[in-house]
């Protein structure tokens, strides 16, 4: 085991290359909403319970349907309202499961991402065939129901192991070559993207997800009300727009079907939406898209700077 | 089964039939209801062309003293050694005191309500229960007691004479046929459905996936699922997320806000509220349920209905 991921230099938020969006814009903003499927009767995995009841855990999985069943189309006419694309952190046996929320996304030109098979199958545990193999099979489920050559990973429920990137970027490479499998969003270190060092050598990046906004961690873990929630976002916003005026920044909103959208909370998300997508500068995009933008045109500027950085001040 | 030591390296312990998928086909990963999206469904018309039907459901609970905890601790009851006198008479005062000012409420704004009853707290508070007879409201089944769980590993057959019991009882105190169902806890074995079915249960409120009522398949005829919401709860709200009783209103006017307007282009709409009287039926906090009421029992578009209404209605539209 390893004291640090190493997957990154030290990168103060201090004078650094000024990065700008496409039309000027200060923020590059983006929606992720996590389409999951939630096993009722998942496997043992010795490292994490699945669920905190003996089956069946009605609280979770009940909830995580309704999300399916009824929040998805909520969501989805929001986002629709407001011009924004989601990005899809998907679950991809959902493909098989409930095929018609992934034409419906389709239908929209949505961005489709891996976030494993199940949200109730963790990496803990795996060997790195087994993960290989677990990776391999949500970038071809994606690619055979969606047609599109999977871009990002968010591991399952955030479960991780050592290789887990290199992984990803490896498997994205043998099925797509460099289409695929370059960038992800499970490192919360920066408000910027960050060049990642991987085994392969492959371009790669890290691009912000913020776990602060994922209404998730809002909700269940801060269990804040739906009103303190849509304010922190605009707050969240306010500052990266003042900011990116320095140099482009990101805002990431990651949702889930079954929080954001259950009536007495809709409202103040769509208030802080309707505030976002309000203001000028702002490029309202997809992980994919703020990915390859940031490759072309400041991946190279910004390695060399963190390079410079690292060697003057050393990284010890 | 035990889970490890988090702190040591986690790699390769797995056997491969972990990356087996034996439910990965179209639908559910279970066989008790049809996969459905909302917004695929035919649109519900409520009577008299209302739009949202507001489903006030009042739990009556009994948290006994010697509490189990199997097989776990119920939440809201006992938390402390024994005697936990500081919980058992909360959640008491509920009983004797925040009931009678819910009643006043309601009278006051022609609220009709429904009452989910522990079996165990209608035989032990006759006065309670003789007037809430008297009142006729609808009385479901909440089960024997808060702490007398459905689980899954439970055996079978004990489980099902605690259902039998617990129906029997209630239906005989009351007086009324008992339609309805909400486990404690809204916690289940994989057998509970069977269960209710088999002992003449129409509708329950455990599954709490969807915004309308579905058809749940049992091994004895099909249940209805009724969708009572556990976000909207006040013990969820204010004791859970630890959120003002103000709070609690503001959600649940917006939530009332929002199915309304919902409801102009997708059917009718439920906004079912499950309260309790140890929670909102303190002196604090009974302004705010009062003010919620006031405003949803005055509005043009609500049907106050019990869910033997609202499950009678959806069924005529739908079979």
């Amino acid at each position: 085991m390893k004291e640090e991921p190493g997957y990154y230099d030290y990168w103060p938020y201090h004078n650094r290359p000024k990065i700008t969006w496409p039309n000027g814009a200060k923020v590059a903003f983006w929606v992720a909403p996590n389409i999951e499927f939630y096993e009722l009767d998942p496997p043992d995995n010795p490292f994490r319970k699945p669920w905190p009841q003996p089956t069946p855990a009605l609280p979770g999985y009940t909830s995580r349907d309704w999300g399916n069943r009824v929040g998805h189309t909520r969501q989805m006419e929001l986002l629709d309202k407001y011009g924004i694309r989601g990005s899809i952190s998907l679950s991809t046996a959902l493909c098989d499961h409930h095929p018609e929320i992934i034409e419906l996304c389709k239908e929209r030109n949505w961005e489709f991402f891996s976030h494993g098979i199940y949200n109730t199958r963790y990496t803990y545990g795996m060997t790195e065939e087994q993960e290989r193999e677990m990776i391999k099979d949500s970038m071809e489920s994606i690619y055979k129901h969606t047609g599109q050559k999977c871009a990002g990973y968010l591991a399952p429920a955030l479960s991780h192991s050592e290789f887990t990137l290199d992984l990803f970027a490896e498997v994205g490479t043998e099925l797509f070559g460099d289409e695929a499998g370059f960038y992800t969003c499970d490192l919360f270190h920066d408000d910027q993207p960050t060049p990642i060092h991987l085994r392969s050598g492959k371009r790669f990046v890290s691009i912000p997800y913020s776990l602060e906004m994922n209404d998730t961690i809002a909700y269940l873990v801060q269990k804040t009300t739906p009103r303190n929630y849509g304010q922190a976002l605009k707050e969240n916003f306010d500052r990266l727009y003042q900011e990116g005026a320095e140099s482009g920044t990101i805002m990431c909103i990651p949702t889930h079907n079954y929080q954001v959208t259950n009536a007495h909370r809709i409202k103040a998300y769509e208030e802080a939406l309707e505030y976002i997508t309000g203001h000028s500068d702002v490029w309202v995009t997809t992980g994919k898209e703020i990915a390859e933008y940031f490759m072309e045109h400041y991946y190279d500027v910004v390695n060399e700077d963190i390079g410079q950085k690292a060697k003057q001040y050393g990284n010890a | 089964m035990k889970i490890l030591d988090k702190k040591q390296s986690s790699m390769g312990t797995l056997d491969d039939s972990y990356l087996n998928y034996p439910h990965r086909s179209y639908g559910m990963d279970h066989e008790r209801y049809e996969w459905s999206m909302l917004k695929n469904r035919k649109p519900v018309a409520w009577p008299n062309g209302k739009k949202v039907a507001v489903w006030v459901n009042v739990g009556l609970q009994f948290f006994p003293l010697n509490q189990k905890g199997i097989p776990f601790k119920v939440p809201g009851g006992m938390t402390k050694p024994y005697p936990d006198l500081r919980h058992y008479t909360l959640r008491d005062y509920g009983n004797r005191v925040g009931i009678y000012r819910f009643l006043k409420a309601f009278d006051r704004y022609g609220v009709k309500p429904t009452f989910a009853m522990n079996t165990r707290l209608a035989e032990k508070y006759p006065y309670l229960l003789g007037l809430l007879k008297e009142r006729q409201d609808e009385i479901l089944s909440h089960g024997h007691h808060m702490d007398a769980l459905h689980y899954g590993g439970q055996n079978p057959e004990e489980e099902k004479e605690l259902v039998k019991t617990a129906l029997d009882r209630l239906r005989n105190l009351t007086g009324q046929s008992v339609k309805g169902w909400i486990s404690p806890a809204k916690n289940e074995s994989m057998n509970t459905p069977d269960f209710l079915a088999e002992e003449g249960i129409a509708y329950f409120c455990d599954w709490a996936n969807d915004a309308m009522p579905y058809n749940f398949k049992t091994k004895h005829g099909d249940l209805v699922a009724m969708p009572l919401s556990t976000e909207l709860e006040d013990h969820f709200i204010i004791l859970n997320n630890l959120h003002t009783a103000e709070d609690w209103g503001e959600q649940v006017k917006d939530a009332f806000a929002f199915l309304l307007e919902e409801s102009q282009t997708m059917g009718g709409r439920i906004l079912s509220l499950n309260i309790h009287p140890w929670v909102l039926g303190q002196p604090h906090r009974i302004g705010y349920l009062e003010s919620v009421l006031e405003e949803l029992a005055a509005h043009d578009a609500v049907w106050m209905a019990t869910a033997s209404e609202i499950l009678e209605s959806w069924k005529s539209q739908t079979a």
